[in-house]
């Protein structure tokens, strides 16, 4: 997938959504939409009651969907409900805890039943992540770690070691949000990352824009956007047009235009 | 077990590091330098002299003859860590982490407050040393600790109310490693409690050790034995921690940590973790939760917000399972009737944490004839005027 864009010298554009936000019924059109408007990845993020790793918005998300009712289990049914017609790759967003109390080795097979391609777990390390990597791996399914701006090169080899699929690269020291202006250059971490790895890299946090997708995405492999998807879907979720709109806002963000 | 943690910050299973990867060498780095000033004599010269000079320690261990003999049992030792400057133990550990701070060259201190004593302690220390000092609060706690608020901004602290979640201690938390993640490179999160991520669970057991070495050496003296039961109260636990940590290896000398009971056990009542929690991972740390199937973090309640937390402190889940120390809860009635107790008897008004670690001593002391008690009265009440007028309410009739 990744490979695909780059022969069309494109990075590819990996699209968060909060599973659940506004309702657990509405998320598998919502990732039709984003395909059609041109999202190579799905995050499917698991709502969590305390995401310290969010900003405001994807705060906001995440209690819409759980006061929808939203849980892990319900996510895997609605990768289910999208694999019926898409084989869009689809990633597993999630903080640990619900993935824990899930247990790894059921979360790992009932993951790959559903069509999920891989997992990532925002807020454990990968010191910490043995027994996490082993039960994913044993179904097929990849694992994505982050790499920070104030990883140490030691802890990028760590990430390249425990990442397969790709490597998730964080742009800045902070909580997921849209940003103006992109203040962080990106190029060293991208360059110290890729001695370690040959995964592709996607660059995330604060993208919201066409200029930004198109800059940051000269430097890696994809570009992942989130927090401007989410509040695409808060702006209009009681809207007949969401799916409309998060299409639109998805096309304009990789073609540009009005 | 007096060893503990490993070289990753493991207490058994608990323990552990689970953040964010933007804060994993900022916490490697916290490790390494505390590392170096654990083993270093000017800096724990230095400690030990603001102990001394600023904060008051050593804190006098008393026996309440009167509380004791008004329930014919146990003779109960108060460990008075309420005497200490700004009303809690909690400035053991912020004295510590702020001098630690200073030594990596931060300069920027934040921290998360319940109660608002580690706040105030937090506020404190920053004025002492020149430090640029914010304090998240849940705005739930604001309102049920309005004097610590006012405390912590005439120090010169800015103290910024949290709206998420249930707007108490948890949320606070939340917001704090936001903010760190964000501006890791001038800041240090001065965590208040033996909680969250590897090196703080160690870290500031160690800053509060001091509280069990003085009450072991304090009740030698006075009794010529060691006691025959240690009794705290838990939120994150570092107050208990401190107590029991000198005593762990005295096997003859029983540990009880009370939790907060609050107004039932019914998940989402109180803040009991050992009475209805799963090992889980909150802010950092793999221990005890309380938590719904789906692994989403339940709310809890307790009429002291220094003990209304969904997590405890990892080295507690730990000795929880090792059966070293008992884990009971106490509900919000009993302290609240315990203070008053408390008050009466001694002229002491405790802080409603301890007030569950008082309420503990009181129900077992009748039955402990000939035994020694030391109960860790770990702050003092005059923050807590407002919630001991809304419930004694008879006291504070007009004429």
């Amino acid at each position: 997938m990744f490979e695909r864009r780059k022969a069309e010298g494109k990075p590819a554009l990996v699209a968060y959504l909060t599973a659940g936000d506004p309702s657990p019924a509405a998320t598998a059109g919502l990732v039709a939409a984003l395909e059609r408007g041109g999202a190579d990845l799905i995050e499917l993020g698991v709502p969590f009651s305390d995401p310290v790793a969010d900003g405001p918005v994807i705060q906001r998300g995440a209690d819409r969907a759980l006061k929808a009712g939203m849980t892990l289990s319900r996510v895997l049914d609605v990768a289910k409900e999208v694999r019926k017609n898409s084989q869009i790759p689809m990633l597993l967003f999630s903080y640990l805890n619900p993935m824990l109390r899930y247990g790894f080795a059921k979360l790992a097979k009932d993951a790959k039943a559903a069509g999920i391609d891989g997992v990532l777990m925002t807020d454990a390390s990968v010191e910490e992540a043995q027994t996490y990597v082993d039960a994913m791996r044993a179904e097929g399914l990849d694992t994505v770690f982050l790499a920070a701006p104030t990883s140490t090169e030691r802890r990028l080899e760590l990430v390249a070691k425990y990442s397969s699929g790709f490597v998730y690269l964080v742009s800045r020291t902070g909580v997921t949000g849209e940003q103006e202006s992109l203040s962080d250059p990106i190029g060293p971490l991208v360059a110290s990352m890729r001695k370690y790895t040959q995964l592709p890299l996607a660059v995330g946090f604060g993208i919201s824009k066409h200029e930004q997708f198109k800059s940051v995405g000269s430097m890696a492999d994809g570009v992942v956007v989130g927090s401007a998807l989410v509040r695409v879907v808060e702006q209009h979720g009681a809207s007949p047009n969401l799916e409309a709109e998060l299409e639109a806002f998805t096309r304009r963000l990789v073609d540009g235009g009005a | 077990m007096t060893n503990l943690p490993d070289a990753r910050g493991h207490f058994g299973p608990y323990g552990g590091r689970f953040v964010p990867e933007v804060l994993m060498a900022p916490l490697e780095e916290l490790e390494a330098a505390y590392a170096e000033a654990r083993v270093d004599p000017a800096f724990q010269a230095e400690l030990a002299d603001l102990l001394e000079n600023y904060a008051g320690r050593p804190t006098p261990l008393y026996f309440a003859k009167r509380l004791s003999e008004s329930l014919g049992g146990a003779r109960i030792y108060l460990k008075r860590e309420d005497l200490l400057h700004t009303g809690a133990h909690k400035i053991n550990n912020c004295i510590g982490q702020a001098l630690l701070a200073i030594r990596m060259g931060k300069r920027r201190i934040i921290a998360e407050t319940g109660a608002g004593q580690h706040g105030v302690a937090t506020a404190s220390v920053c004025a002492l040393f020149g430090l640029d000092c914010t304090v998240y609060m849940g705005e739930e706690d604001m309102r049920r600790q309005r004097l610590n608020v006012f405390r912590m901004r005439m120090l010169g602290a800015k103290v910024v109310g949290v709206t998420n979640g249930s707007r108490t201690l948890k949320d606070a938390i939340s917001e704090a490693m936001r903010d760190w993640v964000t501006n890791v490179s001038t800041t240090h999160y001065l965590l208040g409690s033996a909680l969250g991520a590897h090196p703080y669970p160690m870290m500031v057991r160690d800053f509060h050790q001091c509280i069990g070495k003085e009450a072991r050496q304090q009740i030698l003296a006075k009794e010529g034995r060691l006691p025959d039961t240690l009794i705290a109260c838990v939120g994150g636990g570092s107050n208990a921690i401190g107590l029991f940590h000198a005593f762990l290896g005295d096997s003859g000398v029983r540990m009880i940590g009370a939790e907060a009971g609050g107004r039932s056990l019914k998940l989402g009542e109180h803040a009991a973790r050992f009475d209805g929690g799963i090992p889980g991972v909150l802010q950092g740390t793999f221990s005890y939760l309380l938590q719904d199937d789906d692994g989403q973090i339940a709310l809890t309640h307790s009429v002291s917000a220094g003990l209304d937390y969904a997590s405890v402190g990892p080295e507690h889940a730990y000795l929880h399972d090792q059966k070293r120390v008992l884990y009971t809860s106490v509900s919000d009635a009993d302290a609240l009737a315990a203070a008053q107790r408390l008050s009466r008897t001694e002229g002491i008004i405790p802080a409603l944490e301890s007030s569950h670690a008082v309420a503990e001593a009181i129900k077992r002391a009748p039955s402990a004839k000939g035994e020694i008690f030391i109960v860790n009265l770990s702050g003092r009440g005059d923050k807590d005027t407002d919630i001991y007028r809304e419930n004694l309410k008879e006291l504070d009739a007009s004429e």
